[in-house]
């Protein structure tokens, strides 16, 4: 069976392969834009899968309310920009300022949602709390609607297109430059955290057995909040980076975000903190192609078709290799 | 005991609901459908407070064959799988005409509930053209021009005004976008010279449409027609103005209007759009512009006159007709003519409108502004 798959994947790349060279041959500017769109894309959906995959290293439970702290993160940047604004402060004061708070606001949704939804069902079925997750998800999506606005809000960038970078802007933005980079510091103090910290050694323990590891003395409680936390704390920096790049929010813009953050996390290996990096950006670089070269109608047809082809094949995802190794 | 006072909560709901029904009798129902949340809601909201106002002016006049008329409101969303259950709702609890729906795909789902229960719709703003063209739906009128009417004035406004010679089609994949660009394309291909260079669907509410826009560039094309809503069009209009793409943009009725401008912010100069014709000179259309500003202190919307026209037609009709009779509703509309705020307007055999039009439109210093 193993040499079959193996015959299988070699088969697949090598088409891949050739169709792609003669495509950058042919018109290789055009191919280089696509793929920086793909990373921009991939980055995007990367910030938002990091909080998914910790949640679920930790606790095996899909946060479905994770893109709704995702929006959240953006409006309260939105709220504090404006007012900020208002007073007349210099732009770079409100940027951080907008973040500070984003950061803050989410992290507290992100804790309050994991204390109210999630600790109480820790020992019931994962279906409940999966079920409990939804729940919070259409709770706070409606809870800002009907506290802002049901609107399209326009969503000025914090990030303003230095004079320096104009010659370059038009093959990438600022803003972009900034989501790619952001990904990455990202990841590397996430990674950082979790493997070199006490707090990412008792997440690592927790991960492998919640009894046992507070047997050894460790408060179980206090690192799935402080998981709940970080993985808010992305996605609010996030929310704010994906607002300035596409320029407008509402109540919604959480969902679909969240759902192909999602794919992307399974697609890495959830679990997998690198994983899901490399599975955001295996999804958003392979759509962009697709929409670039074939139809943009079947986008998401495309994006999901590879999820499932990946999982027949490597049920646990890219990087996903076996249960023990999570968070 | 239990049981007995259980037997009395129950009468009494009865009584209840009899009242009540007693009550409506007097009245002439009038089901609002549209979308009120969500983020479709202007147009929704815009169009709910034309039959408000319309129908608090009918009934200060003395109603409508001496009976008062009251608004029954509903939210679809914007989603036809709510709008069909909506739509029972509504004739279930008694609805007698129905103003709406505000999305075509909604109108379109929720139309066969109507037609089946004998029921008049007439809508502000729902534009596809099967609505009116497939004969599958009798008991529909519009007080906007359909969308094939808006295809016309589009590609020959592209092609005459513009003098493109290539053009991008990229639509929402919705009904109503992808509706109005395959209008688009069937009108470019009868009038030849114009040459489409890509049609392409995207998702609508992605976080990035980057890719399209790299297809766009790669085109050529010289002008760039979008069949969607204001939202994403937005975002559209952003990368292209980033990534110096050098095409015109140009939508149709569903990114006219304010929410597109302050969306789009500085982006949105230079866009064009089809809207509905300016009919602000028209007498009753600043005395409604007044009344709109005293009641909900803002401007009208995007739909307000065609709501309101929709309810004066439906009360015309049922004036003339002497009746709320199905048949005899149904054949008086195609005889009603009305003074709306739209200007004078009538219907044609097919339930379309006759009289209200649509004009192309530019933003310039951030306001559209009427180019044709």
């Amino acid at each position: 069976m193993r040499w079959i798959n193996i015959l299988l994947g070699l088969a697949v790349a090598g088409i891949l392969g050739f169709y792609g060279i003669r495509e950058l041959l042919a018109d290789p500017v055009y191919f280089l834009e696509l793929f920086l769109g793909g990373l921009v894309r991939g980055s995007i959906y990367a910030l938002i899968a990091l909080g998914y995959t910790m949640v679920y290293g930790i606790i095996q439970l899909i946060n479905f309310a994770h893109g709704e702290i995702y929006m959240i993160g953006a409006m309260t940047a939105l709220i504090v920009a404006s007012v900020l604004g208002l007073w007349g402060w210099h732009s770079a004061v409100i940027a951080i300022l907008a973040v500070v708070f984003a950061v803050v606001y989410s992290c507290a949704y992100g804790f309050t949602v994991e204390k109210i939804a999630y600790k109480p069902l820790r020992t019931a079925p994962r279906l409940s709390a999966l079920i409990s997750a939804i729940g919070m998800s259409l709770f706070l999506q409606n809870y800002v609607m009907l506290a802002q606005t049901p609107e399209f809000q326009p969503f000025e960038s914090l990030i303003p297109d230095f004079a320096f970078w104009e010659p370059y802007a038009h093959i990438i933005t600022s803003v972009e430059l900034a989501i790619i980079i952001t990904t990455v510091v990202v990841m590397i103090l996430l990674g950082m955290l979790i493997k070199f910290t006490k707090i990412g050694k008792a997440m690592r323990a927790t991960a492998q057995d919640k009894i046992m590891s507070s047997l050894v003395g460790i408060n179980v409680n206090n690192v799935i909040s402080t998981t709940f936390v970080v993985g808010s704390a992305t996605a609010a920096i996030g929310g704010v980076l994906i607002a300035c790049h596409v320029g407008q929010i509402n109540f919604f813009i959480g969902f679909l975000a969240g759902l192909k953050a999602f794919i992307a996390a399974v697609l890495g290996g959830i679990g997998s903190v690198p994983g899901a990096v490399l599975g955001s950006l295996v999804l958003g670089i392979s759509e962009s192609f697709f929409t670039g070269y074939f139809w943009s109608e079947y986008e998401d047809v495309f994006a999901f078709t590879i999820l499932v082809i990946i999982l027949i094949f490597r049920p646990s995802g890219i990087l996903g290799k076996h249960e023990t190794q999570k968070v | 005991m239990k049981s007995i006072f259980k037997a009395i909560a129950v009468a009494a709901l009865g009584l209840a609901v009899f009242t009540a029904q007693g009550f409506a009798a007097d009245t002439i129902k009038i089901g609002s459908a549209g979308v009120i949340s969500g983020d479709l809601a202007p147009y929704g909201i815009s169009a709910l407070r034309g039959v408000e106002i319309a129908v608090d002016d009918i009934n200060a006049a003395g109603g409508v064959l001496g009976k008062k008329l009251e608004v029954m409101p509903g939210d679809d969303v914007c989603k036809p799988e709510i709008a069909v259950n909506m739509a029972t709702k509504l004739v279930s609890d008694g609805a007698q005409m129905i103003v709406g729906h505000i999305c075509s795909g909604c109108t379109i789902a929720a139309n066969k509930i109507y037609k089946d229960a004998n029921i008049v719709v007439v809508s502000p703003s729902s534009t596809a053209d099967p609505l009116t063209l497939s004969g599958d739906h009798p008991n529909f009128f519009r007080t906007i021009a359909y969308d094939g009417a808006q295809a016309k004035l589009m590609s020959s406004f592209v092609k005459n005004e513009l003098k493109a010679k290539t053009v991008a089609l990229v639509h929402d994949k919705g009904d109503y976008g992808k509706g109005q660009m395959e209008l688009v394309q069937k009108e470019f291909e009868a009038m030849g010279g114009v040459e489409i260079v890509l049609f392409e669907g995207v998702t609508t509410g992605a976080v990035d449409f980057s890719a399209i826009v790299q297809k766009i560039k790669r085109s050529k094309a010289e002008v760039t027609l979008w069949g969607g809503y204001h939202s994403d069009a937005s975002k559209i209009v952003q990368l292209l103005k980033k990534k110096r793409v050098k095409t015109t943009f140009f939508g149709g009725d569903g990114m006219y209007g304010d929410n597109f401008t302050n969306l789009a912010g500085k982006y949105s100069e230079g866009v064009y759009a089809t809207g509905p014709n300016d009919t602000s000179n028209n007498p009753l259309h600043k005395e409604l512009a007044v009344k709109h500003q005293k009641k909900y202190g803002e401007d009208p919307g995007t739909f307000f006159y065609n709501g309101y026209a929709c309810v004066q037609a439906l009360a015309a009709a049922a004036e003339k007709a002497g009746s709320i009779d199905y048949d005899k509703l149904r054949a008086a509309m195609f005889d009603t003519k009305i003074d709306s705020p739209l200007g004078p307007i009538g219907f044609d055999d097919r339930g379309d409108v006759i009289g209200a039009g649509f004009s192309v439109y530019k933003v310039i210093d951030g306001k559209y502004t009427q180019v044709n």
